[in-house]
Order: C-alpha cells, then sequence, then structure tokens
C-alpha cells in the first residue's frame, strides 16, 4: 500500500492514482526514420529494474496531473517526487536516470 | 496437433521408484529407509547446459533436456529453494481453452502433457480434471465468448458455452439472481482443464532429473552471467564460477535482473499478484470458477480451504507482497458472487512476482548474446504451462532453433509487430 506524496494535493492513497510506467521514455526523434528495431525498443521494452525506479504516476482522482516518481521497488520506499520533464535531484536517481539504456543510446 | 514426444520415462525401476511394494517395504521399516527424493548436490566447475531458476519451468526444462535430448550433463541453479517462486505460489489454474492458434498449440501441448505426467514421473501431482468455467456478465461478454468457444474447438480443443441455470447446477454456491451489479449471464467450461498440487510439479520433476543426473543446486543465486564476446561461457554465482556452454533463465518475475545481467532488455514488468486461503470448510465447489469482469476466481482445495485469486497490482515491485485493496476489490467479488463466503475467514493472503509481458503470452527464445535462451513473460498464467513450456524450451536449447510450437513465442515479435494478444484469455483470469 502506497501513500502517494502529490506535489498538488499532498500524500494520497495509492487507489487515487493512475501508474504511467517507466518514466524518461523517448519517442524516437524522427517516426520516419525509427527502423522496427528502435519502434520494438521504444515501444515494448524497458527497465525492469529490482530496486530504484523512476516512473510517472497520475493523480487520476484527485488533481489529475501527471508526475515523475523515484521509488525503490523492493521496499517501496518514495525516495523523490518530481515535475515531469524534470531530472530528479536525489544523487541516486541521478544515476539510474544516467544508467538509462535509452539515454545512453540517444543522448550519448 | 501431433502426438507428444514425452521422452524416455524416469524413474521406471530401481530403489528410488515408488509403488505399492515400495511402500509395503518401507511401513516395515517405519517409513526410516525412503532415499533421498534428490542429491543435495554441490556446484562443478563447469556443465554443458545451465538452468538459471529452480520453478517448476527450469525444473521441467531440464527433465526434458534428458529425457528427450539425452543431454544429461545439466545443473538447475535455485537461489533458494525449487518451487519457492511463483511456482509455490500460485493457485494451480490448469486449462488450454486460449483464442489464437499459437497459443492453442502451446497450452494444449501442455495439458497433453498433464494427462500422464504423474506417470511420467512416478509421482502423485494430484491433477485433477474438474474444469474449468469462466463466468460472462454482459451481453457483449456472452457473445465475445461464444466466438471465443468457436476459435477454441476449431483447434481440436474441448470447450462449450453455458447457460446461467447449467452454471447454478454446476456450482450451486454461486447467485445467479439478476439483479446483482455483474449478474452471471452465461459462461464457458473446459471440463479437461482443472488444478494440481503445485508443490509436487517442482518436486516431481527435480526427483525425476536428478535421477538422471541431472545437478539440483539450492541456495545458489546467480549474480553476474559470463560473456566472452557474444557467446556466454558460464556464471557467477554466491557459491562461487560455473563455467557453461549454454545458459537457460527461467527466473519469472526476476527475468529483467537476469537480462540487465547479460546486458540485454526485455518488454517484460514485475508485478505483484496475489491470491489467499480461507480457513477449510466442507466441499461446496468441485470445480474452479473464473470471472474477468470483477477480478476474481475461486476453487476449493483438497483440505477444504477456498482458493481465491485476484488481480495484479498495478505498479511495479519486486515486493512479494501486493497491496491491501487488491484483496478488498476481489472480496467484494467473492461475497457477491458467492454470498455464503461472506461468513467464512480469510487464512492467509500472499503475493508472488510475476513477469507481465504486453500481449500476455510468454518469450521462449534466444537472445542476441549466443549460446543464452530465456523462457519468461508468463506472467498471472504460466503454471497451467509448465510441462509444455520446459518441453518446448528443452527442445530450443538443444537444437538452438525453436520447434513450431516455440517459435510463434520468440523475441522478435516485439520487432516485427506480430503480437499473440490474449489479454480476453489471460486478463485475471489464470
Ligand atoms: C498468486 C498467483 C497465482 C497464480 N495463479 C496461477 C494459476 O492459477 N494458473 C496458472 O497457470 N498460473 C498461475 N500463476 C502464474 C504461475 O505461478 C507462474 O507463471 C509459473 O509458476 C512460473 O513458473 P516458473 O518456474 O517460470 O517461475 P518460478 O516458480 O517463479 O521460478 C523461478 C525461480 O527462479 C529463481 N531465481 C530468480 N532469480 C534467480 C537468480 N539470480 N539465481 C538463481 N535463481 C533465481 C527464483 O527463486 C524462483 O524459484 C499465478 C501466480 C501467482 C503469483
Ligand atoms: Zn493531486
Amino acid at each position: 500500500m502506497l501513500l502517494i506524496p502529490c506535489p498538488w494535493c499532498g500524500p494520497r492513497d495509492e487507489s487515487e492514482f493512475q501508474y504511467g510506467g517507466e518514466a524518461h521514455k523517448k519517442r524516437p526523434a524522427d517516426p520516419a526514420a525509427a527502423d522496427d528495431r528502435a519502434w520494438g525498443q521504444y515501444l515494448y521494452h524497458g527497465h525492469n529494474p529490482k530496486g530504484l525506479y523512476l516512473e510517472r504516476w497520475r493523480h487520476a482522482a484527485g488533481c489529475r496531473r501527471w508526475f515523475n516518481v523515484a521509488r525503490d521497488t523492493v521496499s517501496h520506499e518514495i525516495v523523490e517526487v518530481y515535475a515531469a520533464g524534470d531530472l530528479p535531484r536525489d544523487a541516486a536517481a541521478r544515476a539510474v536516470h544516467a544508467a538509462n539504456w535509452r539515454r545512453a543510446e540517444e543522448d550519448g | 496437433m501431433g502426438k507428444v514426444d514425452r521422452g524416455i520415462t524416469a524413474l521406471t525401476r530401481g530403489a528410488k521408484r515408488y509403488s505399492l511394494a515400495a511402500l509395503a517395504r518401507q511401513a516395515l521399516g517405519g517409513h526410516m529407509g525412503w532415499p533421498r527424493a534428490w542429491r543435495d548436490a554441490a556446484p562443478r566447475e563447469r556443465y554443458q547446459v545451465i538452468i538459471i531458476g529452480g520453478g517448476g519451468h527450469g525444473l521441467a526444462t531440464a527433465y526434458y533436456l534428458a529425457a528427450v535430448h539425452g543431454i544429461r550433463d545439466v545443473a538447475v541453479l535455485e537461489k533458494g529453494w525449487i518451487g519457492g517462486g511463483n511456482t509455490g505460489r500460485n493457485t494451480t489454474i490448469i486449462r488450454s481453452n486460449y483464442l489464437w492458434d499459437e497459443s492453442a498449440a502451446l497450452y494444449e501441448h501442455s495439458l497433453k502433457l498433464w494427462e500422464g505426467l504423474s506417470q511420467d514421473l512416478n509421482f502423485n501431482l494430484m491433477f485433477s480434471q474438474r474444469g474449468v468455467l469462466t463466468l460472462a456478465h454482459s451481453v457483449h461478454e456472452l457473445k465475445e465468448m461464444s466466438r471465443r468457444v468457436n476459435a477454441i474447438r476449431l483447434n481440436g480443443i474441448d470447450s462449450v458455452v453455458m447457460t446461467p441455470a447449467e452454471i447454478k447446477k454446476l456450482v450451486p454456491i454461486i447467485d445467479i439472481s439478476p439483479n446483482l451489479r455483474y449478474p452471471v449471464m452465461g459462461g464457458f467450461f473446459q471440463q479437461r482443464g482443472g488444478t494440481a498440487r503445485h508443490d509436487a510439479v517442482a518436486w516431481g520433476y527435480a526427483r525425476a532429473a536428478d535421477d538422471f543426473g541431472i545437478d539440483i543446486i539450492q541456495n545458489c543465486e546467480v549474480t553476474a552471467i559470463r560473456r566472452d564476446g557474444d557467446r556466454v561461457v558460464g556464471v557467477d554465482t554466491s557459491r562461487g564460477s560455473i563455467g557453461a556452454d549454454k545458459i537457460g533463465c527461467v527466473t519469472s518475475g526476476h527475468s529483467g535482473v537476469l537480462a540487465a545481467m547479460a546486458g540485454i532488455t526485455l518488454p517484460i514488468e514485475s508485478r505483484p499478484l496475489q491470491a489467499l486461503v480461507s480457513e477449510p470448510i466442507k466441499p461446496v465447489i468441485d470445480t474452479v470458477v473464473m470471472s474477468n469482469a470483477v477480478h476474481m476466481y475461486i476453487s476449493q482445495s483438497d483440505k477444504g480451504e477456498l482458493v481465491l485469486g485476484a488481480g495484479t497490482d498495478a505498479y511495479n515491485s519486486y515486493a512479494q507482497r501486493g497491496s491491501l485493496p487488491v484483496i478488498e476489490h476481489m472480496l467484494e467479488a467473492a461475497v457477491e458472487l458467492y454470498p455464503i463466503v461472506s461468513r467464512v475467514r480469510v487464512l492467509r493472503t500472499w503475493g508472488g512476482i510475476v513477469d507481465t509481458c504486453p500481449d500476455a503470452s510468454p518469450i521462449i527464445s534466444k537472445t542476441s548474446v549466443g549460446g543464452l535462451y530465456f523462457n519468461c513473460g508468463w506472467g498471472t498464467g504460466g503454471f497451467k504451462a509448465t510441462p509444455g513450456s520446459g518441453h518446448v524450451f528443452a527442445d530450443l536449447i538443444a537444437r538452438d532453433a525453436p520447434n513450431a510450437i516455440a517459435a510463434p513465442f520468440a523475441l522478435d515479435r516485439f520487432e516485427s509487430g506480430r503480437l499473440i494478444d490474449e489479454h480476453g484469455a489471460a486478463g485475471v483470469a489464470h
């Protein structure tokens, strides 16, 4: 059972939220140029770590806004909540972001 | 769908064979003389094939490598105890009534193996073809079901549509009154479906594999997959390094962790799936009833416990437990459909981490790394497939090429777009 701190409404019960899966996924920049492999990776493949994970949530039964969460998938501890489009500030969460294969591939 | 090659039947003779004569002999000795079911093997330096994960699928793979392909230089590495993963946590529903031809071939292959497996393994799996009924709660669902039943029957798999009155006769404790929030409009039934004893499946395969000389190594966690260029050469484990020509990963919820060790990604997310049992009561239901629309299913164990299963949690987790709202939601449906359960107490609830795939179908595949194979993505419904999965995965590893049943389940479907969408069949229902 999660108590998720919505950046706008404060801590709320998990059942008020909708899950959005892995955060920071990037759609191929030039869709027409992307091959089947690139689309397959974008649409289906993902990080599925045992430990810190950067994910998207939406406060569906509240303010209805999207935001990002850095959460440990074993302890369920929420390390940081940050705005969609931003990077986490927490050092460990930043390391997860830096190690993300999509970033490694696309941003060098 | 042709005849299944069951391979050499294990334990046909010898001191380890279970039989009435053996039982009588052991009774005279006060049952103190039974041999170990499998050796407590220590890892050797190298093996031809290493199977990572000692669940039912991994153990079945090892068994069929020996029984069908004559490959006995095999070790199964299990980080905890065998069957301690989802194999020992599931609600044991077995059926083969899937929609698409590819799935029908795979799950029916498995069901055929189930129907003779206790004999093959010389181990009582308590396989019980008590039937599996799936309910429809709306006109739309009922129509979709009729269409599904036609497709299933065209594949030679038994299935019938049932009316509410027929359902009431089969399941007297169900409430079919039309004023329910989700009334029972009908359903479809597979008589050859049913249940089996989950632990026995792990133990039976382990014992039979051990009899072929395969090492079952418990408390042995794989911590790294070693590569030489683009080929695997072995693994590092909590019990030292072990070399191997080929490695099969069969680690269900932990597949993402193993994939990361090998430097590849998978289209899999790990989610908790929960179930519960009630206190034991007298027999009230002798079949399995599932309902996708209200997210619950029910059967009764031989001990008398009602076994109830719920849906998955919505978010990724390796916590080996789920959230309470999921259980509450399922119990609300249970009480409405089966009013007598409102007075039965819950004995325990638990969760397992399942490997969910975008199209609700498994991955049985080679990878971009030579000698590395994955069998995963069974998600909420892989117990039923244990024998078939092990059978085709052993074949893939032995021949380094998929057979006709396994081929559609390769990883490349997530690039070609040839997905096998079984959300309708898998849904909550297992
Ligand atoms: C609550 C629940 C109900 C279910 N109900 C049904 C049902 O009714 N019908 C049905 O068909 N299916 C059902 N399932 C799904 C089914 O349980 C699974 O699909 C199936 O058991 C998977 O078997 P497996 O052998 O692949 O995995 P597991 O039994 O999970 O085995 C994988 C093994 O890998 C080991 N492992 C992981 N990482 C490592 C490592 N690094 N090194 C060594 N070993 C490792 C684990 O310890 C584990 O023992 C249910 C699942 C759950 C959780
Ligand atoms: Zn909010």
